[in-house]
């Protein structure tokens, strides 16, 4: 995590414009994102009305959350699974080890799951001493490199291939194999996690949506990881949180159908699947152990309040690679797991505001995040809301908080507002261009005065002329 | 000509306000004269009222939302009586059409106030084309300069009018280059290019650099904010104008040519 979290967003994001590495690899992932989704969208003609059954479905749910909950659980238990309830991350991160211990269980493959980012659960089970492999090949890198996620589905998103290389040239004994092609990294990954999924006695991965009629979750992986962590190893895990649950397969397909084409712009992921439950007398294969572990840290606190909106948010990323700030910054300036938009939203939420005050402010409020979230999420408005919070808690920086105190004020009295307008041209005119910021130029008023001492003055012109003039205008 | 004047009574000429905004008011008052210029050819009396000042929204995107309140308060009094409203900015427009009344929504008699105000207010690009503008009998030759159209967020997605702006300007002879990431932002968003001056920059700079590839001499967009942005940082000597002034046939680069 970051040294100074959230609150060293300006540092931080100073940082990553200066980081020319991170900029190459920030330039060539998101346009492709940006590109593929526009094209998987073009493809269907009704999308929108895709994303308006996707947030019906969602809206539905979050307004039965706590029956839906439990018809989650008693099906989930029916299918011979436990579910485990955890108020914060101390409790999710338990309860993984309470069950991995009963279990006899050391080494854990884990496919990748923003809960457990959420719950720095991987810190927590290698203090406590077990073997922890990411399976995902991004979770993998930042794994090796010791570093949080910066993209909520692309977790390497910052690493260009040499840095990845150079990871794994550290950490693998990789003997005469070389990593010149991406093809070779691949295949260098997948060397060393087969051994880790063959040997694994733990699989942990996320939802991407729980489903109440049958008691199923719903994992949406390209790269087979998370299968292979849910069905090789003797217990299962699912970390997870509350929101995520929907009434029926029906719905949980509506939201399918938008995740993947806002997410990479695919139809549908490589692997959609669907685990219901621990392995059943007739089944050739799968966990003898099935658990899933609803996280809840702050979300139910948010039902009911402007936020709710906030958790029909399904992770897809697309908020994040249409951001304009996140696409000149990447995930890590930030500060913590959740970055862009739905980050800038979701972290002072669950963190609290004090825990990340420059978020909500950095954003231009361009509005393409809302206008490409297939939830619908007001997120410019979230953030406007949540710069009120810090303005009534008077949170903002003094200079700020009394500065648009005085404009708004100004605002309310012509007059003075006009005064208050000649005197920044005059000295705007003035202002040498070192009292500019480096990179800029300074801007200078033109004309003579402003537009409404003009127009003042040629009405009254206007009056003298027609009174001059008497009757006969304009000979 | 076709005029979807609202229904006036007797000979009264239709009515139409300039909202010139805060940003053109003090440091382009050109772009106001160019406004006036265009909706009375339209056959519309404009005035400007005096009382008018801010929209209010730099404190209402701080989050003030009290003192955006008492600021739209003096706004909408300051509007009143007037077939129409005209906003020289998708910005300032969008906060009177879409946010004025969302500040209301405890207060009945604003409200209905705000809704009544949002109802005729249009920004530039959007009543130009709704009340038929065309360039008259100003000579129709294709400008001399190629220019970016830069679709400024707030007509994109407050206003939605930034495909009237750019029917407008092939319409005005106009010559205009293909800009690739129209709908990026600036990096403008009013406080935030002082509150995070090195990212706004950057994105100014990338905005710039696009402009550059598609070889305009000049940019154009509906809202001034932009275009200071893009102004500030420019550093290879493009012309920078508002479209009223493209349009109005005012602009000094082009009226050089």
């Amino acid at each position: 995590m970051n040294k100074h979290g959230a609150n060293g967003f300006a540092a931080q994001s100073q940082q990553a414009l200066d980081d020319t590495a991170l900029q190459s690899a920030l330039g060539h992932a998101q346009s492709g994102f940006v590109k593929k989704r526009a094209q998987a969208i073009a493809m269907v003609d009704e999308f929108e009305q895709l994303k308006a059954n996707a947030q019906a479905a969602k809206r539905q749910a979050l307004a039965n959350l706590a029956p839906l909950l439990e018809q989650f659980e008693q099906n989930l238990i029916r299918n011979g699974g436990e579910v485990h309830w955890a108020q914060t991350p101390q409790e999710l991160n338990a309860t993984v080890m309470a069950i991995a211990r009963n279990a006899n269980g050391r080494r854990i493959i884990k496919g990748k799951s923003m809960i457990g980012e959420e719950c720095e659960l991987n810190a927590a089970l290698e203090s406590a001493g077990f073997d922890v492999v990411e399976s995902d090949l991004g979770e993998y890198i930042i794994q090796l490199a010791k570093e949080p996620p910066s993209h909520i589905i692309a977790p390497a998103i910052h690493k260009t291939r040499q840095q990845v290389a150079e990871l794994f040239r550290q950490y693998h004994a990789l003997g005469e194999r070389g990593l010149d092609a991406i093809s070779d990294l691949v295949g260098e990954a997948r060397t060393v996690l087969r051994e880790a999924f063959l040997t694994a006695d733990i699989g942990i991965t996320g939802a991407n949506v729980l489903v109440a009629e049958n008691g199923s979750i719903a994992l949406v992986t390209n790269e087979g990881n998370g299968d292979l962590s849910a069905t090789l190893p003797r217990v299962h895990i699912v970390v997870t949180s509350i929101e995520k649950v929907v009434a029926s397969m029906e719905d949980a397909s509506l939201i399918l159908e938008v995740l993947a084409r806002s997410a990479t712009g695919q139809h549908m992921s490589a692997y959609t699947s669907f685990y219901s439950g621990p392995r059943q007398a007739q089944d050739p294969d799968g966990p003898d152990q099935f658990h899933v572990i609803l996280l809840d840290n702050g979300r139910s606190e948010m039902l009911g309040t402007p936020f709710e909106p906030m958790l029909n948010c399904i992770k897809c990323g697309a908020c994040l690679n249409h951001c304009p700030v996140y696409t000149n910054v990447g995930g890590h300036a930030y500060g913590w797991v959740y970055p862009g938009p739905m980050g800038s939203v979701l972290t002072p939420l669950l963190q609290g505001l004090d825990a990340a005050l420059p978020l909500p402010n950095a954003s231009t409020f361009c509005g393409r995040c809302e206008e490409v979230c297939p939830m619908g999420i007001p997120l410019p408005d979230l953030l406007r809301q949540l710069r009120a919070q810090q303005h009534e808690q008077k949170r903002e920086p003094r200079r700020w908080r009394w500065g648009l105190t005085l404009y708004s004020r100004l605002s309310r009295h012509p007059r003075l507002f006009s005064w208050n307008l000649r005197l920044s041209r005059a000295m705007l005119r003035w202002l040498p261009q070192r009292a500019w910021p480096n990179q800029r130029t300074p801007i200078r008023p033109s004309g003579d005065t402003t537009f409404l001492e003009q127009w003042r003055t040629r009405a009254q012109n206007g009056l003298k002329n027609a009174a001059q003039n008497g009757p006969q205008q304009g000979k | 000509m076709k005029n979807n004047h609202m229904p006036d009574q007797a000979k009264r000429p239709p009515t139409a306000a300039l909202y010139i905004t805060c940003l053109a008011n003090s440091l382009r008052p050109e772009i106001g004269h160019a406004c006036v210029q265009l909706v009375e050819s339209l056959g519309f009396k404009v005035d400007v009222p005096l009382d008018q000042t801010c929209c209010g929204q730099p404190g209402y995107n701080a989050g003030h939302r009290d003192q955006a309140i008492a600021v739209a308060k003096t706004q909408i009094t300051a509007l009143q009586g007037y077939d129409w409203v005209v906003v020289p900015s998708g910005s300032c427009a969008g906060m009177i059409i879409n946010h004025y009344p969302r500040l209301f929504d405890q207060d009945t008699d604003w409200l209905e106030r705000a809704t009544r105000l949002a109802a005729r207010t249009r920004e530039l690009c959007q009543f130009l084309e709704e009340q038929g503008w065309h360039p008259g009998t100003r000579p129709q030759h294709r400008t001399q300069h190629a220019w970016a159209y830069h679709t400024s967020c707030s007509c994109r997605r407050e206003t939605h009018s930034h495909e009237q702006g750019h029917r407008l300007l092939l319409k005005a002879g106009i010559r205009l280059a293909h800009l690739h990431d129209q709908e990026v932002c600036c990096g403008f968003g009013g406080t935030f290019a002082a509150k995070f001056d090195p990212l706004s920059s950057r994105m100014g700079q990338k905005k710039l650099a696009a402009i550059e590839q598609c070889s305009a001499t000049g940019v154009t967009s509906a809202d001034l904010g932009c275009l200071l942005q893009l102004q500030s940082l420019d550093r290879s000597g493009l012309s920078f104008c508002h479209i009223a002034e493209l349009l109005a046939g005012t602009n000094a680069t082009e009226r050089q040519s």
